[in-house]
């Protein structure tokens, strides 16, 4: 019998309730290191939510989350990232203003306080670590440019090797397909097997094709409660959850 | 450190150089010691305003409350030169001697014992410094961490203008009222009013002003420059990068406070008095339309803009007093439409005057346009010969 201690990430009864309205009710999720994990449901699933709850954006109403081993539900969003979670929003957000460069750099661990703010110094290994990230995310060539003028795609591979800049052991990635070219989702879905290799990923998206191709288990949301989960193979199956796809 | 650090491109250097040969050198040759004088006190603004480029420019954060800080640097500094002004001699016709007259004449025989410690500069000073920080720390410690930001923090800062600025006006006994404290003589047997301590206080304000721009231009070009612009723009980003949003916009705004409370301090050097009437809301909005004005991403702009301003204002009201405000409101109205980044947004590279000089001047004077060109490619080419130096220092330390 494995226990919380086993996971990189357990949650029990997570809910959230909104006015009386509950978005999220009783979910359990239990992720393990090293995995693609992609929620899929249709709009309104409370999805989005989950991951909210789980990094401290929306404070929840019962349940517990456990991230290795210690609960960090009540603890402030930026608590949590120093703990090691990482989120990419639906719409990419970056600083426009900023050079790719900085904006990778500003996203580096180093000197997140204050006064480390007012003495962090750009040094030999900061910019190895901007240029490996680059180079992961395919804009090496592209560090001196201002992340305004990127292609939307790109923006979200930004985002991306922001989050990878914090060398986090949990990445949540919100849709990270929208809205991208067929070659660029190809794309994307090698660089999220990549990065999972390291850590542990909870992917939300609506394109099948994409899920099929990166995820190691499915989890599927229906009305802030879980459908269904298992393998892609196994959900697609699920009479419960072609009843919710194909029913309404 | 070195300079590169502190000056992102040329017409920086040049707008810091000229304003620092503007203030140390030519004026006080050119301008008589009133005018002078008069002009110290602008420069007192100056402080308020490289606060607000940080606080308000860089991080988005909208005070119109400023004039608290500026006042409460001032108070300090008023309650220690009136303290000393009040020695039981000078004051022997009071029905109390030895303490200021204002409080004789509202019937208080004793010193309030918050007055007590401003009897010792050590403490002064301190408190100068300490004071206003502190109060904008807290005040903004408790918003930001509730999130209250833009409009409602503006109008949250502009009541406490007002209410400060009132239960000083009300308690005249304890703070002098709305006359404010006056009648300062001398700071540690100096006397303020003569002309070499004019113009020794003159250049110490002038010297203070240059150490508040250049640790401005120190936390713009540093992390935390970048940090705070990021906060402005996309606060959620940052908060999911780890930074306490709250601490950080709550170090900046107690570090304008800070700059502020340096201002007020040397303004009543200066002047010579301190009075609500420097705390309250109009002034607060005042200084806030200076930093728009010289421009509120440049520290060295917001500066000229103080300056500028405040140089228009006393000509303008000791000409025609009584169209003096609709002017200001007017030039405000203008910049806003029309220069959104003030004056120091028409010198930067691409901006309204380089566009014009590539326009015109390049066609009226080109042999000299020619010669800066070759100069400007020469610099560019050292300058990137510098930086591969530097890279293959750094790439050898590494091995």
């Amino acid at each position: 019998m494995s226990t919380e201690k086993d996971f990189l990430l357990y949650i029990e009864g997570l809910g959230v309730s909104f006015d009386g309205f509950k978005a999220v009710d009783g979910f359990n999720f239990y992720l393990n290191t090293n995995t693609v994990h992609v929620i899929i449901g249709p709009n309104g699933a409370g999805k989005t939510t989950v991951l909210d709850l789980i990094c401290g954006k929306t404070k929840a109403t019962d349940g517990s989350v456990k991230f290795k081993g210690s609960e960090i539900r009540g603890l402030k969003e930026h608590e949590i990232v120093r703990a090691g979670i990482g989120r990419k929003f639906q719409n990419p957000s970056i600083y426009e203003n900023l050079t790719v460069l900085e904006n990778l750099e500003i996203s580096h661990p180093k000197g997140r306080g204050v006064f480390g703010c007012l003495v962090f110094q750009r040094t030999p290994d900061v910019v190895e670590r901007i240029q490996s990230v680059a180079k992961d995310i395919g804009l090496q060539d592209r560090l001196d440019t201002e992340a305004g003028v990127l292609s939307h795609g790109q923006k979200q591979w930004l985002e991306i090797g922001m989050l990878l800049m914090q060398n986090p052991e949990l990445l949540m990635l919100d849709e990270p397909v929208a809205g991208m070219s067929v070659r660029e989702r190809e794309e994307t879905a090698q660089l999220i097997r990549k990065i999972s290799k390291e850590r542990s990923v909870i992917v939300i998206e609506h394109d099948m094709e994409f899920v099929k191709e990166i995820a190691d288990r499915v989890t599927v949301m229906h009305l802030g409660k879980i459908l269904a989960e298992g393998s892609m193979e196994h959900v697609q199956h699920d009479p419960k959850v072609i009843e919710v796809y194909i029913g309404h | 450190m070195n300079i590169k650090t502190l000056f992102k491109s040329k017409a920086e250097v040049y707008t810091t150089v000229t304003l620092a040969a503007l203030v140390l050198v030519v004026l006080p040759l050119l301008l008589p010691i009133f005018r002078l004088n008069l002009f110290g006190k602008y420069l007192t603004f100056g402080f308020v305003g490289v606060g607000l480029v940080l606080l308000w420019g860089r991080c988005g954060i909208l005070s119109l409350g400023q004039g608290v800080f500026f006042g409460l640097g001032g108070y300090c500094m008023a309650m220690f030169l009136k303290l000393e002004a009040s020695d039981p001699i000078s004051t022997k016709i009071q029905s109390t001697p030895g303490i200021p007259d204002f409080m004789d004449w509202n019937q208080i025989t004793k010193l309030p014992w918050f007055w007590e410690p401003f009897k010792s500069f050590p403490f002064a000073m301190a408190a100068i410094l300490v004071i206003p920080t502190l109060v904008a720390f807290g005040i903004g410690w408790a918003m930001f961490r509730r999130r209250v930001g833009g409009v409602y923090f503006a109008i949250i800062t502009q009541a406490i203008a007002l209410i400060i600025s009132l239960g000083i006006d009300g308690n005249q006994g304890y703070t002098g009222g709305r006359n404010g404290i006056t009648d300062l003589r001398t700071l540690l047997g100096m006397d303020i009013r003569s002309n070499v301590s004019q113009y020794i206080i003159y250049y110490i304000s002038a010297l203070l002003l240059f150490a508040c721009i250049l640790f401005g231009k120190y936390i713009i070009n540093s992390r935390m420059g970048r940090v705070l612009v990021a906060i402005r723009d996309r606060e959620d980003r940052v908060r999911f990068s780890g930074y306490d949003v709250a601490m950080c916009r709550s170090f900046v705004f107690a570090l304008a406070a800070l700059f502020s409370g340096i201002g007020g301090a040397m303004f009543v050097l200066q002047v010579g008095f301190m009075s609500p009437s420097l705390i309250g809301i109009v002034p607060s909005i005042e200084m806030v339309i200076f930093a728009a004005v010289g421009g509120r991403l440049s520290v060295i702009g917001a500066v000229y803009g103080v300056l500028i301003v405040n140089l228009g204002k006393t000509t303008f009201s000791e000409a025609f007093p009584e169209l003096w405000l609709f002017l200001m409101g007017g030039t405000f109205i203008a910049v806003v439409m029309f220069f959104p980044d003030g004056l120091a947004g028409l010198t930067e590279p691409g901006g309204p005057l380089s566009k014009l000089w590539q326009k015109w001047g390049a066609r009226l004077l080109p042999g000299l346009a020619r010669r800066i060109a070759e100069n400007h490619s020469s610099t560019a080419t050292t300058t990137v010969l510098a930086e591969k130096t530097a890279l293959n220092e750094v790439t050898n330390a590494t091995k």
